[in-house]
């Protein structure tokens, strides 16, 4: 195959020995595929589609993209190698198809646009040469070229402004939705809550799954690094699905590439946009706005599944709402209490503060010693439920449970070098949390 | 103060034989428009060279995925440091340097109107550029918010953030001042016989930036002050928790932050306006048109600030809205690039580095500005908002265009600064090596914001890290190649082949009826203005 051999030949190029020994050095997936072999190389498609959907995509994207800059790429590429993306991914909604379509033809008018005027630009700088003995011309005014070319333009612009127009009317549309789901953002997480439909009242939090050592190069990458969560977001194939976006604490922006949706979490409002995804399927997001420090470690995934396996969930949910109803009058001893309070500690407190207590001073406080951690339990407690206004610290009464609040609080009071040895009562936090 | 005065005193009677306090003196105190101007053109290299450091260390620690060099802290923090110091630090003083320089002399005036004021326009830069980057070395750390400071973010940033805010501050300032010093000298101290739409273009686009800054700038330390009083003194303008709208803060910045895009792009386009006729030895196509679609330009640039918020949930009807309004401004930008176009049809064209990045500037500002029509496209922008495709975009626009088109003007106008030609040779390669890594380490960069890569982040997923390299080596490749240019200057004022009063047979204007080196005080009595030297 032609694209094959011209990878071969790129591969001996000193930029492609570079990047060929470069990739086996940082362990990723070899670039070029005829030598990592057919199997790697759709493992590597499949990691760079970024979800589990069919095989026939490529071939809209392949065909649909400028060829002049796809030509220009697959000299690089080798054979199938899409983590050469080139274009916007494939879309699984009617409102991202439209989007995509407008790109393209967009794309064609300003590459048409862009090589009409070159190509005068190109002619001149070969014609109208000193060397060639061209002598220069003495025009510097032509009323009519200058109304052309300005009444043209606008009439493009005209043109292009209808579908423009119908696709952006289409993707504000949120009426008459099948089912509403409520995001809110937090630093650094997402909190889903289902506000109709069968799963009403179902609400949990979505965080980053991909481990601490994949991130510091201390383990081999796995396939969804930083676009795997704990807990996806799960709707059903075919429904219209309206999301509410609200945040806690900054602005942040929940964004799937694949339905076309990016809308801002804006903390005391309410956003709202809409998605109906016509493909069962895993598809992954970002935040798409500076949040802060780990604004690129929370992705979005979102899980469309078939009405049955849909129902099946939301009954699973229920269950689990149903068996996690916890005694609040129940009485925690420390060991029990410190093993639930460890893992609140590590989703909740230890990206600030740091799962060995030191933090990361001076914007993340260390907890191991400090004044609160081994003050008055109240104003530990009190910390916790409301936050601190004007810093990171979040307040986590909207979030946690009291069991939660307790263990974690006892958690932090009776770990690293905090040995107080105290047990903290679901009873206590809750006799705080209206004053 | 005496020094002062006394050289003033004493340019009156005698050009450049005595008087003039020397040494570092001459430097604090003089209020010389070649002085002032070469100060601004040095320091705005010497903040080009630390934001551009920002900028490696940024491709450095993106090189692969994962976490390399830097703390995720620490990188938000160098990327808004990076943004903030190239754009007020670097591009801006870069263009104040050259109106110093040279709309006196374009104009035939004997100094700015304001000279003393001057002085101190460019003397608040230092300070202002000081406490921007000390602020990385206080606790909590310089602000990690991106250069746009939005609450409530910038709400949560330690002391940093408020050095940042009073650094904004300070330079507003010093740009309102250098913005009234150029509207004044312009509209009063032209020689007599040239009529505003005979002045070089050149003048033309700063007279309009001046207004643009003037404008704008107040808008942007009224935004910062409110960001402070929230931050400290208990105000909830942008807290909705007191009432207030972290949204209104975006509204109040972008209505600074787009006309803030033009103040970098107009006085770009005033240089290109000189260079293209020069070295295609036939007068600029459509002067009246150009000078109607800066007007434009500068005017539209006021009306179309939320394209910036899309996401942010306004609604339909102001989405609607700004989407054509943005589109609006593609019309004058075209006309001003098929002008330079017909510049060069049928003219008798040399490739001299000033005209090579020039013509460099003309394809990689088109490109900008083609996908930023992309970008105006409400639905296509909810794809492309905060991802690479948008860093792409504008540093098409800013880098090739702002910094190629600095760069243009400066080898254009270096012979008359130093009264030496550059060397030729060097100067290719320095254009060559810029614009081959600059295309290597941006151009990729779209497919990257297609594919969905958010920006602002210190690690990616797996798909994206092939492109990341090859923006990087772009990048580093880029960066080390912008040193040729200090070795360039350097040698040029040193030495090198003597320039004649006119060394490039195409250009026209007043500034090339004075010798090389243009001597320390020029045009003392109005000259005399003819159709040779004007334009339009």
């Amino acid at each position: 195959m032609l694209t094959s051999a011209l990878g071969e030949t790129l591969e001996r190029s000193p930029l492609g020995f570079i990047l060929v020994r470069f990739r086996e050095r940082q362990g990723l997936a070899p670039l070029f595929c005829h030598t990592a072999g057919a199997e790697a190389g759709g493992e590597r498609e499949k990691m760079a589609r970024n979800s589990n959907s069919n095989r026939d995509s490529n071939c809209l994207r392949r065909g649909s993209t400028g060829p002049f800059i796809a030509g220009l790429l697959a000299l690089f590429s080798g054979a199938a190698n899409a983590a050469w993306e080139l274009n916007l991914q494939e879309p699984v909604t009617a409102v991202a198809r439209r989007v995509y379509e407008l790109h393209n033809l967009l794309l064609w008018v300003i590459v048409v646009i862009f090589v009409g005027v070159f190509a005068v630009v190109a002619y001149s700088l070969f014609y109208h040469r000193k060397s060639r003995g061209h002598k220069a011309a003495d025009f510097h005014d032509n009323t009519t070229v200058e109304l052309a070319w300005t009444i043209v333009p606008a009439l493009i612009l005209v043109a292009i402004a209808f579908p423009a127009t119908s696709a952006l009317v289409d993707m504000r549309d949120t009426s008459e939705p099948d089912l509403t789901v409520k995001v809110t953002g937090y630093q650094w997480k997402w909190g889903y809550e289902y506000l109709t439909g069968d799963a009403a009242g179902v609400k949990y939090m979505s965080v980053l799954s991909t481990p601490r050592e994949q991130i510091e190069n201390k383990a081999p990458k796995g396939e969804h690094y930083l676009l795997e969560v704990d807990r996806p977001l799960v709707v059903p194939v075919g429904k219209k699905v309206r999301i509410l976006t609200t945040a806690n604490d900054v602005i942040h922006n929940w964004a799937v590439p694949a339905f076309a949706v990016k809308t801002d979490a804006v903390p005391g409002f309410l956003r709202d946009t809409w998605f109906r995804a016509e493909k069962e399927g895993t598809y992954r997001g970002q935040c798409s706005e500076l949040c802060g420090k780990d604004h690129g470690f929370m992705p979005v995934v979102v899980e469309v599944v078939s009405e049955e396996k849909y129902a099946a969930w939301v009954g699973e949910q229920k269950q689990q709402l149903a068996a996690v109803a916890e005694d609040p009058n129940k009485v925690w001893a420390l060991d029990e209490q410190l093993a639930l309070g460890e893992k609140v500690y590590a989703t909740n407190c230890a990206a600030c503060h740091q799962a060995n207590g030191a933090g990361l001073p001076p914007a993340f406080p260390a907890l191991d010693g400090s004044k609160i951690a081994t003050g008055p339990r109240e104003a530990h407690i009190e910390m916790v439920l409301k936050g601190k206004a004007g810093t990171a610290m979040a307040a986590f009464g909207e979030q946690l449970s009291d069991t939660d609040i307790a263990a974690v609080v006892a958690y932090e009071r009776n770990a690293w070098n905090n040995k107080l040895g105290e047990v903290i009562q679901p009873a206590e936090v809750k006799a705080l949390r209206g004053k | 103060m005496q020094a002062t005065s006394h050289t003033g005193y004493a340019g009156h009677h005698d050009h450049d034989s005595h008087g003039h306090p020397t040494g570092w003196k001459r430097w604090v105190t003089t209020t010389n428009h070649k002085d002032i101007g070469s100060m601004y053109l040095w320091f705005s290299f010497v903040m080009f060279l630390v934001g551009g450091a920002m900028s490696l260390i940024i491709r450095a620690e993106l090189f692969t995925p994962g976490l390399q060099y830097v703390s995720p802290e620490f990188y938000n923090q160098m990327l808004t440091l990076h943004a903030l110091i190239m754009v007020f630090g670097a591009i801006m003083p870069a263009f104040v340097g050259f109106a110093n320089w040279m709309i006196p002399m374009m104009i035939g005036a004997s100094d700015m109107a304001f000279a003393r004021m001057n002085n101190w326009s460019f003397w608040l830069l230092p300070p202002a550029a000081i406490l921007l980057t000390a602020s990385i070395f206080v606790p909590g750390g310089a602000p990690g918010t991106g250069w746009t400071l939005y609450p409530p973010l910038s709400i949560q940033m330690g002391m940093g953030m408020d050095m940042a805010i009073f650094a904004v501050h300070i330079l507003g300032m010093s740009s309102i001042m250098g913005s009234i010093n150029i509207v004044t000298t312009i509209l009063n101290m032209r020689t007599p016989g040239m009529t505003l739409m005979k002045m070089p273009l050149f003048c033309w686009t700063w007279l309009v930036t001046a207004f643009l800054l003037i404008a704008s700038m107040p808008i942007l330390a009224g935004a910062v002050t409110m960001l402070l009083t929230d931050r400290h003194f208990g105000t909830s303008f942008f807290s909705a928790a007191g009432g207030g709208d972290p949204v209104l803060f975006q509204h109040i910045f972008w209505f600074f932050g787009h006309p803030e895009v033009y103040i970098i792009a107009l006085p770009a386009f005033g240089v290109v306006s000189h260079v293209i006729p020069a070295f295609s030895r036939k007068p600029l196509f459509g002067y009246v048109s150009m000078v109607y679609a800066i007007a434009a330009i500068g005017l539209i640039s006021f009306f179309v600030w939320a394209h910036h918020m899309y996401v942010t949930g306004i609604p339909l009807t102001g989405q609607l809205y700004f989407m054509y309004a943005t589109m609006l401004i593609a019309v004058p930008t075209g006309v001003k690039v098929f002008n330079w176009v017909t510049t060069m049809w049928r003219g008798s064209l040399t490739f001299e580095t000033p005209m090579l990045f020039a013509l460099g500037f003309l394809v990689l500002f088109t490109i900008g500005g083609l996908t930023g029509l992309v970008l105006a496209m409400t639905a296509v922008d909810i794809q492309l908002q905060d991802t690479y495709y948008v860093v792409a975009h504008f540093h098409y626009v800013m880098v090739a265009g702002a910094l190629f088109s600095a760069y243009a003007g400066l080898y254009f106008w270096l012979p008359k600064w130093t009264g030496h030609m550059y060397n030729e040779t060097l100067g290719k390669w320095h254009f060559w090596l810029s614009m081959i890594f600059f295309n290597i380490a941006f151009f990729p960069q779209h497919f990257l914001g297609l594919a969905g890569m958010p920006r602002r982040i210190p690690d990616y997923a797996q798909q994206f890290a092939d492109f990341n390299v090859i923006s990087g080596i772009g990048a580093f490749g880029f960066g080390f190649s912008q040193l040729l240019v200090l070795f360039i200057v350097i040698q040029t004022v040193r030495g090198g082949a003597r320039a004649a009063s006119r060394p490039w047979d195409g250009a026209h204007g007043l500034e090339w009826t004075v010798p090389s080196p243009a001597p320390y005080h020029t045009f003392e009595d109005p000259p005399h203005f003819d159709q040779a030297e004007a334009h339009g």
